[in-house]
């Protein structure tokens, strides 16, 4: 390492050097330029979520006339039983999926943000998962734990041959596995770029200060990344809500309802027994949840976004 | 055996894809209301009634070529011209849907009868075609009677059928009975003797792709008309208040949950999906003894592996049930295709339709051509023409089983409403699963009645 990276000035000063506020006229010419964006998120985004709103409350079938119906669909799905076993499935999974991927893809990033060159070599190896269609990874996978003509079968490994998408609770496990699979490498990415944010300084005063390299990844690297982990598990948990390829080319949902999720609950409500109101209710349900864990997940790590990570830098 | 499998899926994927080209390239021509303008591929007519009308159809080989030649014959007697637009199988059930509801239909609209053709009559979208029927004697006499149950609702029929009948048969692996000294099983008790032989010699008894669900509801279908006779199911159609709670019905249910309790079904049969074919392929590796399924397999295994479907492929009846109410003549399954047509059409544009339905519908060239890829096409005149098949064995054991029928039953996740028919499947999964017992089977659907 000789090329240092360059810092910013020290000390509280940067803050200051913002630029002079437009003029008005200015403004509102940069106000066109955020026209194409806004028109793009109310055509695709805020209206159909309107339209969701609005189709909760019908009963519609996807061909007869919409039929304003108040409140039953709401009702029809919250005393469903099947739907709250949804939603507990969903959290279940958002929040193991959360626990099996960041310390995994927190040591990978972190290793992989090192210079060495095989380690380099390795990076591209692990991020091979990124290149796959969820629809793909999950064919393969089906195969692969076919337990007649799977790898186990192949290989003649008993041990393999479990009934991995058969059984309910496996099949379960299998999901996450097959999920954190899918998705390690993204986050993987994330935290070697955010590890190599950090300034080598740091490490240095570290270790002239006799920090061994366990030290060094608590005291240094995990409160570094403080801004990586809230993005990486913001995608993660929220990311979570809406799996749906990957499990339903896996297990269409069972075997029974072991793992039917909300976004899968949704989508066989709605284009299988074509319930549009019952599945509109499901993806209001899913919006708010998602809302209301964003904001949680935001206030969790801390309000001011503007706080320094680099004091005495 | 998967990997090719695989395979044909991708090339039907792109043959999807570029069906789905095709439509983007249609649309201009069918979406208006009157004269399709753009329709530059409109053959000249040479005078006379022509017109366009437009066709949406399904993916996959034989019937999509059957289909293709069938257009293109009729497109050149000067009576109108189709244009045919093909889509692969699940992409097309909710497309079409959507199609529908948007008003923005095909003229000649593809389906499958009973509870999706009810809710496309109950909105008004599609043709009603009995008066049309009635003029044209011969042409609906040209039909296996049996086949016109599932286009007919409240006594009036919206549908013609087309392509070919689709019974569920018990298929068994020939040379496994052999080395096992079996014959194929007469009845339940049959059945469950089987079971013991197979599990005993390490074979599983039984093959069943049980993800897909719909397989397994075959099994209930079968005992339900067995032990209760077709009256059973038609209460339930009728959407009569506690229809499920049929003794029948908690019967058929306990035995399927016994012969799960034998083993009597592949380990792992939960996540096995019939449209891999993998259930198939239990069967002729010889893993599974035993495979309840629709008529079609012995296609899709006469094509990935015809030695074995000549020599080792054999089909019996569904067994019977000591003191069964039903006929064991009656079948299940799927009696056949069906084209409506949307009543969105312009009345020439349903003229067209109705013209293809006459003419180019079951020619002569069409019921070959169906006979040869080793189906039985759903008209009379094929009967005597499949002697001379070199699949004859089967299609004439198939033609018989669906003409002879006292009660072909409409598949069920086809004759009921989509809702009830998903909750349907998602019960006979948690059965299978021992998740539910028969009487929480029965009470949970009694819940869909009405609805």
């Amino acid at each position: 390492m000789t090329a240092v990276a360059p810092l910013a000035p020290a000390g509280t000063g940067t803050e200051l050097q913002e630029p002079a506020p437009p003029a008005g006229g200015a403004k509102s010419r940069l106000g066109i330029l955020v026209l194409p964006a806004l028109l793009m998120f109310l055509a695709f985004a805020f209206i159909p979520l309107i339209g969701v709103l609005v189709l909760s409350f019908t009963d519609w079938d996807g061909i007869s006339a919409i039929q304003f119906t108040g409140l039953q669909s709401w009702v029809q799905v919250l005393t469903d039983p099947g739907t709250w076993h949804a939603l507990w499935l969903t959290f279940a999974l958002m929040i193991i999926t959360w626990l099996v991927q960041t310390p995994i893809s927190l040591l990978l990033g972190t290793f992989i943000a090192g210079q060495q060159h095989y380690r380099a070599f390795l990076a591209v190896l692990f991020f091979l998962p990124l290149l796959m269609s969820s629809a793909a990874i999950a064919i393969a996978f089906k195969s692969l734990l076919d337990p007649n003509f799977g790898l186990a079968a192949g290989l003649h490994l008993p041990l393999l041959a479990q009934d991995w998408l058969g059984n309910p609770t496996l099949a379960f496990v299998t999901v996450v596995f097959v999920i954190a699979w899918q998705f390690i490498p993204f986050h993987t990415l994330l935290y070697q770029g955010g590890v190599r944010q950090i300034p080598e300084q740091m490490y240095e005063a570290a270790q002239i200060d006799g920090a061994g390299r366990v030290r060094q990844f608590f005291s240094i690297t995990l409160p570094q990344l403080k801004y990586t982990i809230i993005t990486s598990s913001t995608l993660m948990l929220v990311g979570s809500l809406v799996y749906f390829d990957l499990i339903w080319v896996l297990t269409q949902g069972g075997p029974g309802n072991a793992t039917r999720i909300l976004a899968l609950d949704m989508y066989i409500r709605g284009f299988q027994a074509n319930q549009m109101g019952a599945a509109s209710v499901i993806g209001v349900i899913l919006v708010v949840v998602g809302l209301v864990l964003t904001l949680l997940i935001q206030r969790i790590g801390g309000r001011d976004l503007r706080a320094s990570q680099m004091e005495g830098m | 055996m998967t990997t090719s499998g695989t395979s044909r899926r991708t090339f039907l994927g792109l043959a999807a894809g570029s069906a789905l080209g095709a439509l983007g390239l249609s649309a201009c021509g069918t979406s208006g209301p009157a004269q399709p303008g753009g329709a530059a591929s409109a053959p000249a007519t040479g005078g006379g009634a022509a017109g366009t009308a437009s066709m949406w159809a399904l993916t996959g080989q034989p019937n999509q070529g059957i289909r293709e030649d069938s257009v293109e014959a009729f497109n050149k007697l000067g009576k109108g011209s189709i244009e045919v637009t093909f889509f692969q199988n699940d992409p097309y059930k909710a497309k079409i849907r959507t199609a529908v509801g948007a008003g923005e239909a095909p003229t000649i609209i593809f389906g499958w009868g009973g509870g999706i053709l009810k809710s496309y009559a109950d909105a008004g979208q599609v043709e009603d075609l009995t008066s049309w029927l009635n003029e044209n004697a011969a042409f609906k006499d040209k039909f296996i009677p049996a086949v016109w149950k599932a286009a007919t609702i409240d006594d009036k029929i919206y549908a013609v059928p087309i392509q070919n009948t689709q019974p569920i048969v018990l298929y068994y692996n020939k040379m496994l009975f052999e080395k096992a000294g079996a014959q194929p099983p007469a009845t339940w008790d049959d059945v469950m003797n089987l079971v013991n032989v197979f599990n005993g010699q390490g074979v599983a008894p039984f093959s069943l792709g049980g993800q897909s669900k719909w397989t397994s509801m075959m099994w209930l279908e079968y005992l339900f008309d067995r032990i209760g006779g077709p009256e059973v199911f038609d209460a339930i159609y009728a959407n009569k208040p506690d229809s499920w709670s049929n003794p029948a019905v908690i019967e058929s249910a306990t035995k399927v949950q016994e012969l799960v309790k034998a083993n009597g079904f592949i380990k792992g049969f939960s996540s096995i999906a019939a449209d891999t074919q993998a259930d198939q392929a239990l069967l002729y590796t010889g893993k599974a003894a035993m495979l309840l399924h629709g008529g079609w397999a012995y296609g899709n295994m006469k094509a990935t592996q015809p030695e074995f479907t000549s020599s080792g492929l054999g089909w019996a009846n569904f067994p019977t049930l000591p003191g069964g109410k039903g006929d064991p003549k009656n079948a299940v399954g799927n009696p056949a295709n069906y084209f409506s047509i949307s009543s969105k059409a312009t009345d020439e544009e349903k003229a067209v339709a109705k013209a293809y339905f006459t003419d180019g519908l079951f020619t002569d060239a069409e019921i070959d051509a169906f006979i040869n890829s080793g189906q039985v096409p759903v008209v009379k005149a094929a009967e005597t023409k499949l002697a001379s098949s070199p699949d004859a064995a089967f299609q004439q054991f198939v033609f018989n089983m669906t003409s002879q029928a006292p009660n072909f039953q409409q598949s069920w996740d086809q004759a009921l409403s989509p809702a009830q028919a998903e909750a349907l499947l998602n019960n006979i999964d948690q059965l299978f699963l021992l998740k539910i017992t028969p009487e929480q089977f029965a009470d949970a659907m009694n819940g869909t009645l009405g609805a």
